[in-house]
């Protein structure tokens, strides 16, 4: 990668040039030195640039706006900006173990004036690598896990309501239900299997309980949105998904589709149309902002603490929505929310898009920390005693990451949880 | 060179397995299918001695509950040739005498070189199939195979023993073999080939009569296991638990 711009030692100027019988002498004959341009491999940019989505990859003109931004070069060597490097300088990106570092996370997309979208290329390209049978290891297996199972953590999809048996209060599914609702409740499958994922969505019950909300959720016949499947590469198992949710949610009559994850929202806002779904979705703190007036009061029990808010990026530069998640913290008596440096449009990733959440081994190949563990060191710097979130992927990242680097005196909570200790004491 | 691999649909580890009202076997009903991980083992064995060496894979399965096909297709994908199915009015739970003689009956029909088939199977734990295949058929078994290599109408098995031992066999075609694990693990088949192949595939249906149960055997009672013991939680921090489980062990004279 060391082929650069800087490797033009001299300028050279003859002192009179003639090219086919012109005489082009003067200072800028020196244009017509050989340069190490010529060693450059601009057709690697085009075999990225060839695929469909991934066009924009060649207008990058080096600039490097992208990469102070980039949340995976701030704990390593990336952004695209050196992607495009890589590939103009020999690197076969549909080979390079880089194809999988990137979140999607689209921090870049948000400086870049050439508008080169990693969001479109990387699925693209990871597409094609899938195809060729070159996919990282635990990548494979969350793939395969889905396939089978209907959701990425490899349980069984009868199991896909069970927690609802935890549940104090009743959570209808729609099967047995056998009537329409207001709300169909979208859970996802982090909240229905991931023990950490269960205490969001057994809160989210109670408040929707407590709210007198007429909701149902489809349990069983509910699948993983597969939107992170697509990013990683798997168009296919993307649309096998989407088929399937999309008929279940014409199954049932309901008027607002609300889901518990930012990235669910992405698939059914943004892709699940182009498959023919052609109703909208809200995330769950915009659904639950528009009931803050009837929420407040029930807001009873204060929780005195330092919090800090990690905007999702599938949720604040995906979806352009930064404000729900705090007025819902604001409204909480007794707690203060202070702001990390990187927040809003300039939020950090987790490190769990893109299919980032399976790759967590692979990446640590190729970074000095994990991205998790960078946010909560910002966490802890800012003097937060609580990181609160709301996106399913990010609670068991987060509090790993405060186990490993030390600080397990960060509590890391959905604020679906801080809402329910709220209203229960 | 034809290898033909035989496969096993069964229930799903994934979900919680419940006795039927009667207490005579699983509540098949409340299961899902899948392929046995030894015959996806078996699978990518077959396609690998396909690769190195040449010649054609048959997938062939009894299908328990008509879902057999997606397991088919997906073995199309990941470089199967061919694939067939054994249908009938089947009820799941068939015993694997039974699945032997169906499977056998079938790979007769296709002038087989090589047979692999999981070492056993998650459902019954009997590993019989391959054994019983090898005896229908007339042909030598050697099971829980490591490694396979077909040069010159001979198989070279690599099989695996305890305390680090690794042993090596030489056989000559026609045989049968238990594949514990494939020399690769199995390759990944991209949903979006899988659902192209399940438009144009054809596979070949087998009928057969299911006149109950093969073996002498038969399955009376199942329960779930009754919890004879408990574990022990200690609480408290790191140093706390490490001195409760040395008191422990001492109190026990462990030492
Ligand atoms: S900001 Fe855009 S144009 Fe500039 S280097 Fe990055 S990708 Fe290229
Ligand atoms: S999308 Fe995010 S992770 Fe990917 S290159 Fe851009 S800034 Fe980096």
């Amino acid at each position: 990668m060391d082929a650069g711009l800087d490797k033009v030692d001299a300028i050279f100027e003859k002192e009179t040039a003639i090219i086919d019988g012109v005489d082009i002498s003067g200072p800028w004959n020196r244009m017509f030195k050989e340069r190490v341009i010529w060693e450059y491999t601009p057709e690697l940019i085009d075999k990225v640039a060839d695929l469909p989505g991934g066009e924009s990859f060649a207008w990058c003109y080096q600039c490097a706006k992208c990469i102070p931004v980039c949340p995976v070069d701030m704990v390593g060597n990336y952004g695209p900006r050196k992607l495009y490097r890589m590939a103009q300088t020999g690197t076969d990106l549909h080979k390079s173990e880089e194809l999988w570092l990137c979140t999607t996370c689209a921090n870049c997309l948000r400086v870049c004036k050439k508008v080169v979208d990693m969001v479109q290329i990387m699925p693209a390209v990871r597409e094609q690598a899938v195809l060729d049978g070159n996919v990282p290891e635990e990548l494979q297996k969350a793939f395969e896990d889905t396939a089978k199972f209907g959701n990425p953590l490899g349980q069984g999809q009868r199991k896909r309501a069970a927690w609802t048996k935890k549940s104090d209060v009743p959570v209808p599914i729609m099967k047995k239900h056998g009537q329409p609702v207001d709300v169909l409740w979208y859970v996802g499958s982090y909240p229905s299997y991931h023990p950490r994922g269960i205490d969001a969505a057994l809160a989210a019950a109670r408040i929707f309980n407590a709210l007198g909300i007429d909701f149902g959720i489809l349990g069983p016949e509910e699948k993983d949105d597969g939107d992170t499947q697509r990013l990683a590469g798997e168009s296919g198992l993307f649309e096998m998904l989407a088929e399937h949710n999309i008929a279940m949610f014409n199954k049932y009559e309901w008027n607002t589709l609300v889901v518990t994850g930012p990235h669910e929202l992405n698939a059914f806002k943004k892709e699940y149309p182009k498959l023919g779904f052609d109703r909208s979705a809200l995330h769950y703190t915009q659904f639950l902002v528009q009931h803050l007036d009837q929420l407040k009061p029930m807001l009873k029990h204060e929780i005195k603490a330092t919090v800090t808010f990690h905007d999702p990026c599938y949720l604040g530069r995906h979806h352009g929505e930064y404000d729900a998640p705090r007025e819902l913290l604001r409204a909480i008596p007794g707690l203060e929310l202070v702001e990390m440096g990187r927040c809003r449009e300039n939020g950090y990733c987790c490190g769990g898009g893109g299919g980032g959440m399976w790759l967590d081994s692979f990446t640590q190949n190729h970074t000095t920390m994990r991205l998790s563990e960078r946010r909560v060191l910002e966490a802890v710097a800012y003097g937060a005693e609580i990181l609160a979130v709301c996106c399913p992927f990010e609670v068991s990242r987060f509090e790993d990451a405060a186990k490993s680097t030390g600080n397990d005196q960060l509590k890391v909570l959905d604020i679906l949880e801080l809402l329910d200790q709220s209203m229960r004491g | 060179m034809n290898i033909v691999v035989a496969i096993k649909h069964i229930p799903s580890l994934a979900d919680e397995l419940e006795v039927n009202d009667e207490g005579t076997n699983l509540d098949y009903d409340m299961v899902d299918f899948v392929l046995n991980e030894f015959d996806e083992q078996a699978i990518e064995q077959a396609v690998l001695v396909k690769e190195a060496s040449g010649g054609a894979v048959t997938v062939v399965g009894v299908d328990v509950i008509e879902e057999l096909d997606g397991v088919l297709h997906t073995a199309l994908a990941k470089g199967a040739d061919k694939a067939v199915k054994i249908v009938g009015d089947l009820e799941p739970g068939i015993d694997s005498h039974t699945h032997a003689r169906w499977l056998a009956d079938a790979i007769k029909e296709m002038d087989a070189d090589i047979i692999l088939t999981g070492v056993q199977a998650a459902d019954d734990l009997d590993g019989q199939i391959g054994p019983m295949l090898a005896a229908h058929l007339d042909m030598p078994y050697l099971g829980v195979v490591t490694g396979v290599e077909v040069a010159h109408r001979v198989a070279t098995l690599y099989k695996e023993y305890a305390g680090g031992m690794m042993g090596k066999y030489a056989v000559s075609l026609p045989l049968v073999v238990g594949v514990q694990a494939a020399t690769k693990p199995p390759r990944y088949a991209p949903i979006s080939k899988i659902r192209q192949i399940a438009k144009t595939a054809v596979i070949e249906e087998i009928e057969v009569d299911d006149d109950g149960p093969g073996a002498a055997v038969m399955l009376r009672k199942m329960s779930p296991p009754v919890s004879t013991g408990h574990a022990n939680m200690l609480p408290g921090d790191a140093e706390a638990v490490a001195e409760k489980i040395i008191a422990i062990i001492k109190e026990r004279g462990l030492l």
